[in-house]
């Protein structure tokens, strides 16, 4: 073989702005396995829609560890802390699923999201402003990154003021998501992993006793305090809880924020008519999802059983690969699949996953998206891209642009 | 050879629509949506513009939504001639003319029958007109069902522990009502569910605080001087005392006005072909009338050809577009009706759900979650396939086993599944009620592999 | 409006309950209730739960296709809630 695996092509950094020729290629194999221990590749829609609903298929760390070919798994999810719901499967995933949720939605608590709509718009108004005299900004760092952090951390209670300590450790945690830094992963990388988690665990420890103490009106009370039919959760369970939201409750909604402008910026006629038509950012953000979806890949599964797939068996124990922005890009799904289509009336994308671990925080990560996009659009007077593509982070798992340089001739 | 008649009826054909409920409408929807230019006239007994039904024992009842106003939302502009309020009293197979109640008639080039089911009435007369006995099936039964729990009865008597029985149930003691029901079988939901199964739904009512009976059966309903209903009989010789007693013993089909018409309409319905074309009376499908919804019955490749009647709003809408289809389309274009059977219920904050056809099934194995939490998937089998799958509060890996029932995937599950637990490894026998004795549950019904066979006992009906 | 939702396909995600929960609401974990005929005020809510609805089971009438009948808030907070 000449050419390198079409896995590793993937993974390539050098594929980062623009993988999705690529996930045409990879389509073409809709069960690809490149030998050995690597991964099962799935690609088309249908294929990854019916295994987020197989129970065969398992999310749970052990299992995966169990596959033996990643060295990361076990490290990444403990530094002393029990695995979060992302990394378990029934009954325990469903148990500490509904206590987190008690405490962030119906049938508990209905309102809390659409009760931070408030908040949302006042961070944005706030944010847009505080570009000022600017006429050039790096949307990531002014916008699109403090803006999620913000609302999570309002959501969980976790104070502003403490963003720039805790980033420090999340940072690296986020990073340990690609498979590329794992593949590439070495002890040190490893042990500051360990730290970082143990530390954010710690940090965490500290607010909840405080909520123990002195409920408030945020998540983190509900989660310690919380006392159903389902029973409560260990402190533990609460602090890797609470990590698993922080870090899931923001770099993926900063790369939809950023990837939607960037999108936008690219199709001036719609950002024109975002300008003029708020409610079109419903749509739209559903449309990006499955356009630009920041979690390219979900790449947690093994399956417990053989699992028959377009006649090719995945013998028990593989590592499963979804390859869910290739298969948004699915033409045997979509009509027209490359074009970014706002008014698109069919879009069932898997950008937030699907099944039993389908994305927790997705209403929260929609709404604040909406806003976002819809407030920029109309508050920056004739914005332009100033870099295409712009420089993207590592990840090849959440993929986004690291920097969004955009100048504008001022604000609305 | 004559051009198919489909391209002269799209054009400009005349297409009645008896029924002018869930069946319907989606019918006339998709006759506009396949391009049906012709004239389309929808006949209602009911003074209402179609609703929406299976609302009417839950957000209705749980007060989230007004019973005058569950309208289904149309999907396109139909632009058809409305008689609504006047009931079909006849049908000239022959003429092709639908006769109305009032003495009109009006013809038609293809017909869809869509008369759906009504509530199976209390027999005995006298006791049905007392003051507070109730069913449950149109708007109009919703509001004054509404109105009378909202009035703080002493007790409400429920009879019959099918599923709008039990949602019944479930409401009352969501507004803190006392509630008893009566069901004749073992547990609650054992006539679509069988006995494994409806022994969780037992164990939840009565959790819930309901005062279930089973194994007994209602003899007599006593009013008082002012012909309010009081007290009810049962046959275990106790008497309960109520203020509202509903009557959920399943349904009647809407096919009296079809009697002596030709048709092969009867107490079990209309039987028609997998095109939704319904058969005579001599077996011999016809070519002009459809039936979809509540009201048909129709064989089903994937369970072995039986005739099934699914009382399931699911099957009401895909039988009509089906049925739809095939009216205005040429021979060769006709579809089957192919629909996987599956149907919803939510009861005292548990969802419901099933695929397939539960009563086929002699066995059951639990292979997700378990019976005592009340969160798992329950997998039926027949004659080493599977042939349906429940689930309660674990809903998202029922289309897993849709897909296993399509393949007809062997049963028992040998492969393992996530939340496996010891009592799942094994099946066990389904414990469905002998087929002979009615439970009031059933909505799905098997009758048998041919409508011929029912030949002789398509009589006039009698409720 | 109307709405109607195909509980067959509903798998309980709530989308719609954290969107609009003055009309979708779950009782229970998993199973969904709703008032099929909102107030009107409650459009711009129905239209982002129609659209968040992650297997498209909510159908309403006159979400699109209404021109002008469309909130125009630029923050999407029209009852400042
Ligand atoms: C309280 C309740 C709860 C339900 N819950 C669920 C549920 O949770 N899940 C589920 O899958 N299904 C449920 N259902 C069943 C579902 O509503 C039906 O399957 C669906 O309504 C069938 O639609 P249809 O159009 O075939 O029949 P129908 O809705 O029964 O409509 C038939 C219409 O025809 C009219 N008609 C009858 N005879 C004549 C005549 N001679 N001339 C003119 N018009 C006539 C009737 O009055 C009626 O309006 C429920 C039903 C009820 C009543
Ligand atoms: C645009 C933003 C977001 C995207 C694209 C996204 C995407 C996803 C995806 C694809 C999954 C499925 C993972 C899997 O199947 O293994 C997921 C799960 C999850 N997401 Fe999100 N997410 C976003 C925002 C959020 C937010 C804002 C939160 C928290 C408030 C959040 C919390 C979670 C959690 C907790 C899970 C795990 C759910 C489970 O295992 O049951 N996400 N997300
Ligand atoms: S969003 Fe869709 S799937 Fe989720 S509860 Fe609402 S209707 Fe059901």
């Amino acid at each position: 073989m000449t050419e390198a695996s079409l896995v590793s092509r993937i993974t390539d950094f050098a594929s980062r702005a623009d993988p999705y020729p690529l996930y045409e290629e990879l389509r073409r194999t809709p069960v690809l396995h490149e030998g050995g221990d690597g991964p099962y590749v799935i690609s088309s829609y249908y294929d990854i829609k019916a295994l987020f609903h197989d129970p065969r298929i398992s999310s749970d760390t052990i299992t995966l560890a169990a596959a033996g070919r990643d060295p990361l798994d076990e490290q990444e999810e403990t530094g002393g802390l029990p695995l979060s719901f992302l990394r378990t499967d029934p009954p325990q995933h469903d148990r500490l699923r509904r206590i987190a949720n008690s405490g962030f939605g119906p049938p508990h608590r209905p309102r809390r999201i659409d009760g931070l709509r408030g908040v949302m718009a006042e961070t944005v108004t706030g944010l847009i402003d505080g570009f000022g005299d600017a006429r050039r900004i790096d949307l990531v760092d002014r916008f699109a990154h403090p803006f999620p952090v913000t609302v999570i951390c309002r959501l969980l209670g976790v104070p502003r003021e403490d963003e720039p300590e805790f980033r420090t450790w999340v940072d690296p945690l986020v990073a340990s998501l690609d498979p590329g830094t794992r593949q590439s992963a070495d002890d040190a990388f490893l042990k500051s992993l360990h730290q970082s988690r143990t530390a954010l665990g710690a940090y965490l420890a500290g607010l909840a006793e405080q909520r123990t103490a002195q409920p408030q009106d945020d998540l983190l009370s509900d989660l310690v305090r919380r006392d159903g039919p389902d029973g409560s959760m260990a402190m533990m369970e609460v602090l890797s809880t609470a990590v698993l939201l922080l870090i899931a409750g923001h770099e993926t909604t900063v790369n939809l924020i950023t990837n939607g402008m960037l999108t936008l910026l690219r199709h001036p006629d719609v950002l024109e008519r975002l300008r003029r038509e708020p409610e079109l950012s419903v749509n739209l953000v559903e449309e990006l999802l499955r356009y630009e979806p920041p979690v390219q890949i979900v790449s947690q599964r093994t399956c417990i059983a053989d699992v028959e797939v377009r006649g090719v068996t995945i013998p028990k124990g593989s590592r499963i690969w979804l390859m869910v922005a290739a298969g948004n890009r699915d033409p045997e799904r979509f009509k027209d699949p490359e074009r970014f289509d706002p008014d698109r009336e069919d879009i069932q994308h898997l950008g937030f996953g699907s099944g039993i671990h389908s994305c927790f925080g997705a209403p929260m990560a929609r709404l604040e998206t909406q806003i976002a996009l819809t407030e920029l659009a109309r508050r920056m007077e004739n914005p332009r891209l100033v870099e295409d593509p712009p420089p993207y982070r590592p990840n090849a798992v959440l993929r986004g642009p690291r920097h969004l340089e955009v100048a504008f001739d001022g604000l609305r | 050879m004559a051009a198919d008649p489909g391209a002269r009826i799209l054009r400009e054909g005349r297409i009645v629509i008896v029924g002018a409920s869930l069946a319907g409408l989606r019918a006339a929807e998709t006759l506009r949506a396949e391009g049906f230019a012709g004239e389309l006239t929808l006949i209602g007994d009911e003074p209402y513009e179609p609703y929406d039904r299976p609302p009417l024992s839950k957000s209705v009842l749980l007060g989230m939504a007004s019973p005058i106003h569950t309208e289904l939302p149309h999907r396109r502009e139909i632009a058809a001639r409305w008689r609504l309020g006047v009931p079909a009293a006849g049908l000239d197979l022959a003429a092709g003319r639908v006769r109305l109640a009032d003495g009109d008639e009006v013809e038609y080039d293809r017909l869809l029958i869509a008369t759906g089911v009504r509530a199976r009435p209390w027999p005995n007369e006298e006791e049905a007109r007392l003051d507070g006995v109730c069913v449950l099936r149109t708007r109009d039964d919703a509001a004054d069902l509404y109105r009378r729990l909202k009035a703080g009865p002493g007790r409400v008597f429920v009879i019959g522990g099918g599923f709008a029985g039990s949602e019944i149930a479930s409401a009352c003691r969501g507004m803190g009502l006392p509630v008893t029901v009566a069901e004749r079988a073992g547990a609650p939901l054992v006539g679509a569910l069988g006995g494994v199964v409806a022994a969780v739904a037992a164990d939840l009512q009565l959790e819930n605080g309901v005062d279930l009976r089973t194994h007994v059966t209602v003899t007599g309903l006593e009013g008082d001087a002012a012909g309010r209903v009081r007290a009810v009989h049962l046959s275990d010789e106790s008497t309960v005392e109520a203020d509202v007693v509903v009557v959920s013993l399943g349904s009647l089909r809407n096919t009296e006005w079809l009697t002596g018409s030709g048709l092969g309409a009867g107490p079990r319905g209309i039987a028609c072909d997998a095109g939704c074309r319904a058969f005579d009376v001599r077996g011999i499908v016809t070519d002009d009338v459809f039936v979809a919804g509540d009201v048909a019955r129709s064989p089903h490749p994937l369970f072995g050809y039986q005739f099934l009647s699914l009382e399931h709003w699911g099957n009401a809408v895909a039988q009509a577009e089906t049925a739809a289809h095939n009216m205005v389309c040429a021979s060769a274009d006709r579809r089957p009706h192919l629909w996987m059977p599956a149907f919803w219920s939510s009861m005292f904050g548990v969802s419901i759900k099933s695929v397939g056809v539960p009563p086929m099934g002699d066995q059951v194995m639990v292979t997700q979650g378990s019976l005592a939490e009340r969160r798992f998937v329950a997998v039926y089998g027949h004659q080493g396939r599977i042939v349906a799958a429940v689930s309660f509060d674990n809903t998202r890996w029922l289309e897993f086993y849709a897909r296993q029932i399509e393949r007809g995937a062997p049963f028992p599950v040998e492969f393992p599944t996530m939340d496996r637990r010891p009592e799942g490894r094994r099946p066990v026998p389904a414990a469905f009620p002998d087929p002979s004795l009615p439970t009031h549950g059933a909505t799905v019904t098997l009758t048998g592999y041919s409508p011929a066979d029912r030949q002789l006992v398509f009589h006039p009906a009698r409720p | 409006m109307r709405l109607v939702v195909d509980l067959n396909k509903c798998q309980g995600y709530a989308q719609c309950a954290f969107l609009a929960p003055d009309v979708f609401a779950m009782h229970g974990e998993e199973s969904l209730v709703y008032d099929p005929h909102p107030e009107e005020q409650q459009r711009e809510r129905v239209a982002r739960a129609v659209a968040a609805c992650p297997v498209q089971a909510i159908t309403a009438d006159g979400l699109r296709g209404a021109p002008g009948s469309a909130p125009r808030s630029a923050l999407g907070v029209p009852d400042g809630r």
